[in-house]
């Protein structure tokens, strides 16, 4: 046992021991393939178990939390919703197209594979910024091939973010989330059972496809990169759908023990956490596995993450239900092996034993990191901002232009047109508001979608970059009208092996803690990125959330935009002169520094609660949250409606401080509302019972927007004029 | 009382759709029929509906053309009985020879998902029997593959036979490019037969027949699919 | 015996080539500037099991006229390996 070989398969030395200890002698070159997949970064969280551990999983609606393919939380009506967040970063720097492809692919299998109809996706996507023309083929290739996948599958793209900053300009992330619906009683694990059980293999064909895709995933990338260029899938997502109709058809019947979609070290991985969870053996015959191509090696078949394939056991003696089901679709489905109660995964080749391994040692017993931690020396130099220190812009108008024009401000709809948004005819809110809103027929029910991080925060305070993410979800959702029931997190950082990176995971765990606590959400499960350095150079630390609401009443949810003339307008939540690491900073004064605003969970709480009584009530005609980009911004959002509809508004604002300040500062936990006249008391005195502060700041109507601040016209702008520039901005830029 | 069957391909999308609009919106008796049965009998109309029939690969409906309830599908409209396409559906409608010309990839070469306008063109259809001429409806498109095609002198005798039902159009019913996304010929959105009962169209009633989609003017489409049927039934 | 046949489906020349302009369009950011036109076609390589190379050219040309191609479209060439 070489050093080389051992580099190959990203195993340390201490590893290469444990492993000899656990098992009792060498390993094969065979098994040391599987545990150098299953211990990888990717699949064993080595780095990020014992923080993990910290999060929020438990609450009265979980059904399943972290530790399954997807988490499951109760909704009523006998139903339950089961989702998850995925990262595919590595493969769309490579490939982008069939990276974030089949990324989206792996998601929505995550999400059939416990029994449930994948019914919305929404996908987190950070490029470098789109000046550079390398940029603008990821960004292109990436939106693509989501839309190719999602599309194809006839799952509709309801929501998501778009953030375009340096730090991804090679490590662009593509974070794909996925959620269905099935019922509260058919939920299906990954759990073998029944000794003797047939193991059976669906889908795909296996081919030699992404080989140590898992381990590509877990190390740092460098110009020896390019030469991993073969190892990225392509997806096929008729197959996956057919794959999704057969399965669904399957679980409505009993014929099925346990499911497990294969996806990062396929054939391994699905196998081994099978017998694992249920404490039992699995036994395969490789000849029996389908093959793409002739010679496979038994280390191939094994490692190929070729996609669109599913492991499941069937009851003993239903072996035809599965297979007249398959048929039906035109489908494979091989009978592969069996259920044993050894505890061991065996692969056989002919009638030769290639691997023979505990199933445990290779799903639950990897290695467990406490690695150094080091709060980086950078976090010394982080100051708020002080406006004063800024040259005050003389034209406001000119300001507010240039951030809409912006390009992580601007209009995605290039992008989200892209992506089929209505299918299934259950989206009752289009992309463009807060959330992303799905009825569910049969019931009064919809369930709100959210999908936030800011990478710069949690740069600048890796705490609040947790928290805000949380936090921000969590008041979309609010601006909805729709209450948080759960969570899950995608984590995208550098390299945990540095000190200061795994400091930084640590912390932005605590913040997204204490938030999700605060806020009654528990996270139901999700996944690790590390590894995003190219040539040494890292992204931001940019922990990303998703939320998923419950509106119990669907025709109570709202809409971000203004709609009828002579509506008042009230900003909720106090505003304070904070512009550290904000839009504004960086759009309009070149500077990317400065204390990030902070959060105050206890006001973000009262303000949830607030807008979610009006909601309930029919007191609002519009919410929409303030964030990026401050009110100033949210205000210009919010004349624009979502079918191309447009309305003005006049706002009059008091402040001690400078007017770009009340304007562009990114102070947290607000929300601005536009409410009927006959509903202004009713609402304020509900403001009043919840403790938020508000201030009625203006009315709608007119094809103008008016700000005044302390009584001096700041913004003058012809509506039309605004849309026009946050409308065309990015595909101004990817047409140059 | 008519029945309406929607055909279910491998990779269709959209049946369920167009069957929610039919049966639980509009309180008719809607079945879905899988690709491989061989019959329509004691259906009054058929539909098929959007997606991804066999992944669009070839080309769209290159090969759900194929399938064995295809005959039963040519067999009614043969009849004269209201057969309608959507999407995925008019395209295979093409492929299969039931109606004139093909599709190109979207000028954009995107995925375009996209409420526009659309225009009645004429009322002698399933589709616009309720309509009046001229009336324009608000209805989304969700497709690579719009941009219809055919040659001049196939252009010039369906507009000769009155032949196009609906173009697309701005909000205020003029042909423009900026509402036209798709690039189609003429700005054709959707067209019949010669014998009138064959409707092809690109965009999607199935999206939007009740407000909270957005619009409910695909409502007035299958209204007008369901009077026509009772009709001819 | 086994017999390789390729079909080449290529659009009518009236009917206009969207991705093929992008692709000149493409070339031409390349500073290809020699390149005047891009058409994009498609290529199919039939393996078929006949009792000779006129049966696989006839086989061909019926799988080329009735699936390959649409001729509305569409025209295209066999070629029959030898």
């Amino acid at each position: 046992m070489n050093a080389e070989l051992l580099e190959a398969h990203n195993l340390t030395r201490a590893e290469y021991e444990a492993i000899v200890a656990k098992i009792g002698r060498e390993p094969n070159e065979n098994e040391l393939g599987l545990f150098s997949v299953m211990w990888s970064e990717h699949c064993s969280y080595k780095s990020s178990r014992v923080h993990l551990k910290r999060l929020p999983t438990r609450g009265p609606r979980v059904l399943q939390g972290p530790g399954e393919n997807a988490g499951v939380v109760d909704i009523g009506h006998n139903l339950a919703a089961v989702f998850k967040v995925e990262s595919h970063n590595h493969p769309s720097f490579i490939e982008p197209f069939q990276g974030a492809a089949t990324g989206v692919g792996g998601i929505i299998r995550d999400i059939f594979t416990m029994g449930a109809r994948p019914l919305a996706l929404m996908n987190s996507l950070r490029f470098g910024p789109l000046e550079t023309p390398k940029n603008r083929s990821i960004l292109s290739g990436v939106v693509a091939g989501i839309a190719s996948y999602g599309n194809s599958m006839g799952i509709p793209t309801v929501g998501g973010e778009v953030v375009f900053e340096d730090c991804y300009n090679l490590n662009p992330l593509v974070n794909a989330f996925c959620l269905g619906i099935a019922p509260r009683d058919r939920i299906f694990l990954a759990k073998a059972e029944g000794e003797g059980n047939p193991v059976f293999y669906l889908g795909a064909k296996t081919g030699k496809d992404g080989i140590h895709g898992a381990t590509m995933a877990s190390a740092e990338f460098d110009e020896a990169a390019e030469e991993k260029r073969p190892t990225v899938q392509v997806g096929d997502p008729f197959l996956e759908k057919l794959l999704l109709e057969a399965c669904l058809e399957l679980m409505a019947t009993d014929a099925i023990v346990a499911i497990q979609d294969m996806g990062a070290a396929g054939l391994t991985c699905s196998t081994c956490e099978m017998g694992a969870r249920g404490g039992l053996g699995i036994e395969i015959e490789l000849d029996r596995v389908p093959q793409r191509e002739a010679g496979m090696t038994p280390y191939e078949i094994l490692l190929s993450e070729s996609q669109e394939r599913m492991l499941l056991v069937a009851q003993a003696g239903r072996e035809a239900e599965v297979e007249a089901i398959f048929e039906k679709w035109d489908l494979e489905a091989s009978a592969i092996g069996r259920v044993t109660s050894d505890g061991l995964l065996r692969v056989l080749s002919g009638s030769k034993t290639v691997a023979e391994v505990p199933a445990r040692s290779l799903a639950d017993e990897g290695p467990v990191y406490e690695r150094p931690m080091e709060r980086p020396a950078y976090l010394d130099a982080v100051r708020p901002v002080k406006l004063s220190d800024l040259v005050e812009p003389s034209d406001l108008d000119d300001t507010l232009a240039r951030l809409l024009g912006s390009h992580t401000l601007a209009s995605k709809h290039w992008i989200f047109e892209q992506y089929d948004h209505m299918v299934r005819s259950n989206t009752i809110v289009l992309p463009g508001s807060d959330a992303g809103v799905i009825r569910i027929k049969g019931t009064p029910m919809a369930l709100a979608m959210c999908l936030d991080g800011n990478g710069r925060y949690a740069h600048f305070d890796p705490y609040l970059g947790g928290a805000a993410a949380v936090a921000e979800s969590c008041r979309n959702l609010a601006a909805v009208g729709a209450t948080p029931i759960g969570a899950t997190n995608c984590l995208n950082f550098g390299n945990p092996e540095k000190p200061e990176i795994m400091w930084q995971f640590s912390r932005a765990v605590d913040g997204i803690r204490d938030a999700c606590e605060r806020f009654g959400v528990p996270i139901t499960g999700g996944n690790v990125s590390f590894y995003n350095e190219t040539e040494g150079e890292g992204i931001y630390p940019t922990p990303v959330v998703g939320v998923v609401g419950l509106l119990e009443d669907a025709t109570t949810r709202l809409t971000h935009h203004f709609k009828s003339s002579g509506d008042l307008i009230f900003l909720l939540g106090e505003t304070t002169e904070e512009i550290g690491a904000s839009e504004y900073l960086k759009t309009v004064h070149g500077r990317v520094d400065g204390q990030p605003p902070r959060l105050d969970l206890e006001a973000e709480a009262s303000l949830h609660a607030l807008v979610r009584a009006a909601a309930a009530r029919r007191l609002l005609r519009s919410a929409h949250d303030l964030s990026d980009g401050g009110l100033g911004v949210a205000v210009a959002e919010s004349l624009f409606g979502l079918l191309g509809e447009t309305m003005g508004a006049s706002l009059a604002l008091e402040t001690p401080g400078r007017a770009d300040g009340v304007l562009f500062s990114e102070t947290q936990s607000r929300i601005l509302v536009s409410v009927p006249r006959a509903s202004a008391d009713a609402f304020q005195a509900l403001g009043d019972d919840h403790g938020v502060p508000l201030s009625r700041v203006g009315v709608t109507g007119g094809d103008e927007l008016e700000i005044r601040v302390n009584g001096v016209r700041a913004i003058s702008k012809k509506v039309n004029d605004l849309r026009e520039i946050w409308w065309t901005a990015i595909e101004k830029e990817l047409r140059s | 009382m008519p029945r309406f069957a929607v055909c279910v391909f491998p990779g269709s999308n959209c049946e369920e759709d167009v069957q929610y609009a039919l049966r639980n919106v509009l309180g008719e008796p809607t079945d879905l029929v899988w690709h491989k049965d061989r019959s329509l009998d004691g259906y009054d109309a058929a539909i098929l509906p959007g997606g991804f029939a066999h992944g669009d690969y070839l080309r769209p409906g290159a090969i759900a053309r194929f399938s064995p309830i295809m005959d039963a599908v040519r067999e009614m409209a043969e009849a004269g009985k209201p057969v309608i396409g959507i999407c995925n559906g008019f395209q295979m409608l093409q492929e299969a020879g039931l109606l004139p010309g093909a599709m190109l990839r979207n000028r954009t070469l995107t995925y375009i998902c996209r409420y526009l306008y659309l225009r009645a063109e004429q009322g002698d259809s399933p589709l616009t029997v309720t309509l009046n001429q001229g009336e324009l409806v608000r209805i989304p498109i969700g497709h690579a593959d719009g941009n219809f095609y055919a040659d001049d002198e196939t252009l010039d005798r369906l507009e000769r036979e009155g032949r196009i039902v609906f173009r697309y159009v701005s909000d205020d019913g003029e042909l423009d490019e900026a509402s036209n996304p798709n690039g189609a010929a003429r700005h054709i959105a959707g067209l019949r037969n010669e014998r009138g009962n064959v409707v092809g169209l690109m965009p999607h009633p199935d999206r939007c027949y009740e407000p909270a989609l957005g619009t409910d003017d695909g409502r007035k489409l299958f209204e007008s699919l369901i009077a026509w049927t009772k009709e001819t039934a | 015996m086994i017999v390789k046949a390729n079909v080449i489906v290529r659009l009518k020349p009236a009917v206009h080539d969207p991705q093929g302009e992008a692709i000149r369009h493409a070339l031409e950011q390349l500073e290809l500037h020699q390149v005047s036109g891009v058409r994009q076609g498609k290529f199919f390589e039939l393996t078929l099991d006949v009792d000779s190379k006129e049966e696989a050219e006839k086989l061909a040309r019926d799988i080329a006229e009735r699936v390959l191609s649409n001729p509305v479209l569409e025209v295209f060439r066999v070629e029959v390996k030898s």
